[in-house]
């Protein structure tokens, strides 16, 4: 892998730190006027998802971590681990619980998502943006009621909860968006 | 494809830098300061090991010479007091190699002036009333600061900065968020407080308000005059509005003898640490040996105050054209 200087960390270059793979957010020069170069990095740990700051001397150099994002689609879940498959390979990875994270909650059977590999390891799944689920269990609202204020929450069919109008009943399909958890719209079967 | 060619700044700022360079012009012909200009192209250039220079060739057949686009208009402006011009500024592009980032532009704008017969206290009343006058239009500082390096180093990390104790450094390193700074500085002091400095003080500094902090460890300082009541200090200002470093001064050090062993040691550093061989500026001792009069003087980054007037986030917004489409 190349290894690359601190004047080429950009934002989203995959880069290895303390034997970690991890991603430039931010990176500040720092040089007093007259003293020594320094660059102020931002850095995520992509296995663990923590932020560190971290500062190197200027000139010095990380090695490129090899990571990948997939688009793969969820197979299932068989209880303990979670399949998903390459669309274009047809390759399969499993992901225990710790790796899906969050995602899991909006990974629905079938659904594409991203998949980050490390030397083609899965290190983390990205649900899509919009993902459209079924209600399976939130209170009776009042059926008139299309103002949207208030609210109520809804259980879905992944096992997320989410705020929606008091107007959306239990078996309907909504939109969300898993960037936020927030309820977008009622989807027309 | 089309290029964008278009600049980083807006007119707006073409305008509010217009306005700013008149209004200095100003302020010092009020003074009578004299303005004057010297060379970017020189044959020489400083040896401070921090500044990396731009080279090129000047070609005269059949002879070849080396040229340095000047880090700083200091020895020629140096040369000019030492024959008796009385005190003058400049407003001159600067060249520093490498340096690129929110705050930096290799090439950028500096005022530096020097004031014949002013002491370093003389030359912050001076500079706070520049700063302050140029801020009132805007966005008024509410405050002029002065303290001493060590008070505000010992206030915000509670460490010495004149006596280094490498444990109590490293302490304060490791539980203040900064493990690095151990393999990063090892036993250079003056790294330290670099590292130190720049992360845990100078955010802090100047909020909405000048902050001039005076009296720096004699270790972070190449021309400043060591403090006649205390060694282990120079007679250097640095100034700083809402953390952002703006301006350094010193009270100058006129003795040839002492710069020529400042510039030994700095050449001796460039070898050490295998960067591009520099010759002393001999011109310059030659000026201090025939006399320099006691003086202070200051450069300020006016890209910085650009961006501090017009509440930019980085260089690029107050460039014409920045080094990225320059």
């Amino acid at each position: 892998m190349a290894s690359y200087s601190t004047s080429e960390f950009k934002a989203g270059l995959k880069v290895m730190l303390d034997n970690d793979p991890c991603a430039i957010i931010e990176n500040e020069f720092v040089k007093p006027g007259k003293g020594q170069a320094f660059n102020r990095v931002k850095i995520r740990n992509l296995k663990t998802g923590r932020v560190i700051e971290r500062t190197f001397k200027s000139g010095e150099s990380l090695e490129g971590a090899d990571v990948v994002e997939m688009e793969m689609q969820y197979l299932y879940n068989d209880g303990e681990f979670r399949h998903f498959m390459n669309n274009e390979t047809f390759e399969q990875y499993q992901c225990d619980e710790k790796i899906v994270g969050d995602a899991g909650k909006w990974l629905k059977d079938q659904d594409a998502c991203t998949v980050m590999l490390w030397n083609d390891a899965p290190i983390g799944v990205t649900p899509a943006n919009f993902v459209e689920l079924k209600i399976v269990e939130t209170d009776p609202g009042v059926r008139g009621d299309t103002s949207g204020g208030g609210g109520k929450p809804a259980k879905l069919e992944t096992g997320a909860v989410v705020r929606v109008p008091l107007f959306v009943q239990t078996e309907e399909m909504i939109k969300v968006d898993t960037r936020t958890g927030e309820y977008i719209s009622r989807v027309k079967e | 494809m089309q290029s964008a060619w278009q600049p980083s700044c807006s007119i707006e700022t073409l305008h509010l830098r217009a306005r700013l360079l008149a209004k200095i012009r100003a302020f010092f012909l009020e003074k009578a300061v004299l303005e004057v200009e010297t060379p970017l192209l020189s044959h020489t250039i400083g040896t401070d090991p921090s500044l990396a220079f731009f080279a090129t060739s000047y070609d005269l057949p059949p002879f070849q010479h080396r040229l340095f686009l000047q880090t700083s208009p200091e020895f020629a402006m140096k040369r000019l007091l030492a024959v008796g011009c009385g005190s003058i500024y400049q407003i001159a592009k600067a060249f520093r190699n490498g340096e690129s980032g929110r705050f930096h532009n290799p090439e950028f704008t500096l005022l530096e002036w020097y004031r014949i017969g002013f002491t370093l206290s003389d030359l912050m009343d001076e500079v706070a009333e520049l700063i302050v006058s140029l801020f009132a239009d805007y966005q008024p500082l509410v405050s002029v600061e002065r303290c001493s390096y060590q008070a505000i180093f010992q206030q915000y990390t509670g460490l010495d900065a004149l006596v280094f104790c490498y444990a109590d450094y490293c302490a304060y390193a490791l539980a203040n968020e900064l493990p690095e700074a151990v393999a990063l500085c090892e036993h250079d002091h003056a790294l330290w407080l670099d590292v130190l400095f720049s992360h845990k003080v100078q955010p802090y500094l100047g909020d909405n308000a000048l902050c001039m902090i005076y009296g720096y460890p004699a270790c972070q300082s190449s021309l400043a005059r060591l403090n006649a009541d205390n060694p282990l200090v120079t007679d250097r200002v640095e100034l700083f509005i809402n953390g952002i470093e703006l301006g350094n001064g010193f009270y100058e050090l006129t003795d040839a003898i002492e710069q020529n062993q400042r510039f030994d040691a700095e050449i001796a550093i460039r070898q050490q640490r295998n960067l591009p061989e520099v010759l002393k500026d001999d011109r310059l001792i030659a000026a201090l040996n025939a006399g320099l009069p006691e003086c202070s003087g200051i450069a300020i980054g006016l890209d910085r105050l650009l961006m501090l007037l017009s509440k930019t986030a980085s260089i690029d917004e107050v460039l014409s054209f920045s080094i990225h489409s320059a």
